[in-house]
């Protein structure tokens, strides 16, 4: 069958299609020519959308090229989902007139909130699960879909205290937002093993309790390791070194419950020479082809 | 106050005690983890300031920048969560801070730095050719009417003190050497363009900072020359017109024509 360039196909085309279920990384200025020059085999590339919110320069320019020739998912950090005040409309615009640009395959952001009052605090801030929150979170999230036209992802946080507060549980709240907004979820699997590790929670049973029907990307990172007050361990979601093994064991758990996913390798900082961090995606590829054996042997 | 009222405040403020309303699964106090938070905020927009402003860091040495740093983003965080533009401010907040009286020229070089960012991450525009101002030099009955459009990454700063000239000696090899060559108190006006991704600065003179400041409002060729001629007897409009298409600072000439009797 010849597979023509009718109308339709090119409206198809043009459309947002989802992430392939490989490995990406994160895009960081210090490998803008590296990338271009040795084109590495990458599923896709992740960028945070508050680098890219300026009118032109260096940025825009190597991202426009480097877009061409991979998929892409746009990770906001700045929209305050879980903040008590309206959400940002102009920082909503902004955001929608870069995903307009850039059409990424996939947009997410995080269950958190990050200004208060007007200020920018620049950190992802826990708030209590409790049903004001939920109601506020839910509402957010649904202005955010309406704004971009797009379903997004939320990614489930990384946390160092919880609230009197709260009166269910991370994953439970996390179901009920996705149940309520119709978003899907980011299943940071560091995220996961720094909080429970944090909270004194059981890993596998925190995955277990979140709607995995609604996954449509992981990500992976590296920690930090402190104490608290009383000697008990306390994990900094640094994202500033290798993937731990206890993350990449836990990875493989998830993947068997959800299945071959987009599974982005995150470091913002000590950032490494490229081939560091395309060796970390080559790892996440191996585990994942060993889910793929069907869509392998059709390749051969 | 609300909860997160409260926990936003203990973020920014120096010796806050942890907000109310946080436990932990051990019942170990919340002090310690509450302060990776605090760290994060406090770590983060210092970091967002040394990377936009690495010469007047050098001028101070790290651990005053950072407390200058802290100072100021305590008083004015971020409004907007796009850091890359982060630092509007921080030169008066700098001319204003006593632990820099010592360094008359600190604010001006944060403000350099800040049109430097500003220039890096301003919008893309095709700057006109060489050929393209001959034609317009060749026009002489009309040149004084023309009108030019700058590119969107062009500043101009004027300064009482050297601002060019330390900013280039923290770029040479020998920073040391290049320093001691350096005359802190002598004015110098910085120009600032975008050619090929890269930001260069130039160091002009009072009749060019006229002419290009002029051209920038609107204004015609031939009254920006004028004015450039007032501020400089020896000011050159060619070289002046040189340096703009060198610097790939000009993106349109309009030329307005005289309807024909």
């Amino acid at each position: 069958m010849i597979l023509g360039s009718t109308p339709n196909r090119r409206a198809a085309a043009a459309r947002p299609r989802s992430l392939p279920a490989r490995a990406g990384i994160g895009l960081k200025p210090e490998h803008f020519r590296d990338i271009l020059d040795t084109a590495p085999d990458l599923g896709f590339f992740e960028i945070h959308a508050e680098n890219y919110m300026v009118d032109g320069g260096a940025f825009h320019h190597y991202l426009t090229r480097i877009r061409e020739r991979y998929a892409l998912s746009i990770h906001g950090v700045g929209l305050s989902i879980g903040g008590e005040g309206p959400l940002d409309e102009a920082h909503l615009d902004r955001l929608a007139t870069l995903l307009g640009r850039y059409q990424p395959e996939s947009f997410s952001e995080h269950l958190a909130w990050s200004s208060h009052g007007g200020a920018f605090l620049n950190d992802l801030l826990p708030a209590p699960y409790d049903a004001a929150t939920l109601a506020r979170v839910c509402e957010h999230i649904d202005r955010v879909q309406e704004r971009l036209g797009r379903r997004m992802l939320l990614e489930n946080p990384a946390t160092y205290v919880e609230f009197a507060a709260s009166t269910m549980a991370e994953a439970e709240f996390i179901t009920q937002v996705v149940r309520r907004s119709g978003c899907g979820l980011l299943l940071d699997v560091n995220n996961v093993h720094v909080s429970c590790t944090n909270h004194g929670r059981d890993a596998r049973d925190y995955i277990d309790a979140l709607p995995l029907y609604a996954v449509g990307q992981v990500h992976l990172a590296g920690f930090a390791e402190d104490t608290d007050a009383a000697g008990a361990p306390l994990l900094i979601d640094s994202h500033g070194a290798p993937v731990a093994e206890a993350v990449w064991a836990l990875y493989c758990d998830a993947l068997d419950r959800v299945g071959p996913m987009p599974t982005l390798i995150e470091r913002d900082n000590d950032i490494p020479a490229l081939p560091v961090l395309l060796a970390e995606a080559r790892h996440a590829d191996r585990i994942l082809e060993r889910l793929l054996p069907i869509a392998r042997g059709a390749a051969a | 106050m609300s909860g997160l009222a409260a926990f936003a405040e203990a973020l920014l403020a120096d010796d806050a005690p942890c907000p109310p309303g946080l436990v932990t699964w051990n019942g170990s106090a919340p002090d310690k983890r509450f302060a990776v938070y605090r760290n994060n905020v406090i770590v983060g927009l210092v970091d967002a300031l040394a990377d936009s402003f690495p010469v007047t860091r050098a001028l101070v040495g790290e651990e005053f920048f950072h407390a200058m740093a802290r100072e100021f983003l305590r008083r004015s965080p971020p409004r907007s969560p796009v850091l890359a533009l982060y630092g509007e401010g921080f030169a008066e907040f700098i001319a204003g801070f006593p632990p820099a009286a010592a360094l008359p020229y600190l604010a001006d070089m944060a403000r350099l730095e800040l049109r430097r960012v500003q220039a890096w991450h301003a919008a893309d525009a095709d700057a006109i050719t060489p050929a393209d101002i001959a034609a317009v030099l060749a026009d002489a009955e009309n040149l004084p009417a023309a009108r030019f459009t700058l590119h969107p990454a062009l500043f101009l700063l004027v300064s009482a003190h050297a601002v060019v000239s330390l900013w280039a000696a923290h770029q040479a090899e020998s920073v040391a050497a290049a320093l001691a060559a350096v005359n802190p108190a002598q004015a110098e006006t910085a120009l600032l363009c975008r050619r090929d991704l890269e930001v260069e600065i130039y160091r002009i003179e009072a009749g060019t900072t006229a002419f290009i400041g002029r051209l920038q409002q609107g204004q015609a060729f031939g009254m920006a020359v004028e004015q450039a001629l007032q501020a400089d007897d020896d000011f050159d409009p060619a070289a002046a017109l040189a340096l703009l298409l060198r610097a790939g600072a000009i993106t349109h000439i309009t030329i307005p024509r005289r309807s024909d009797p």
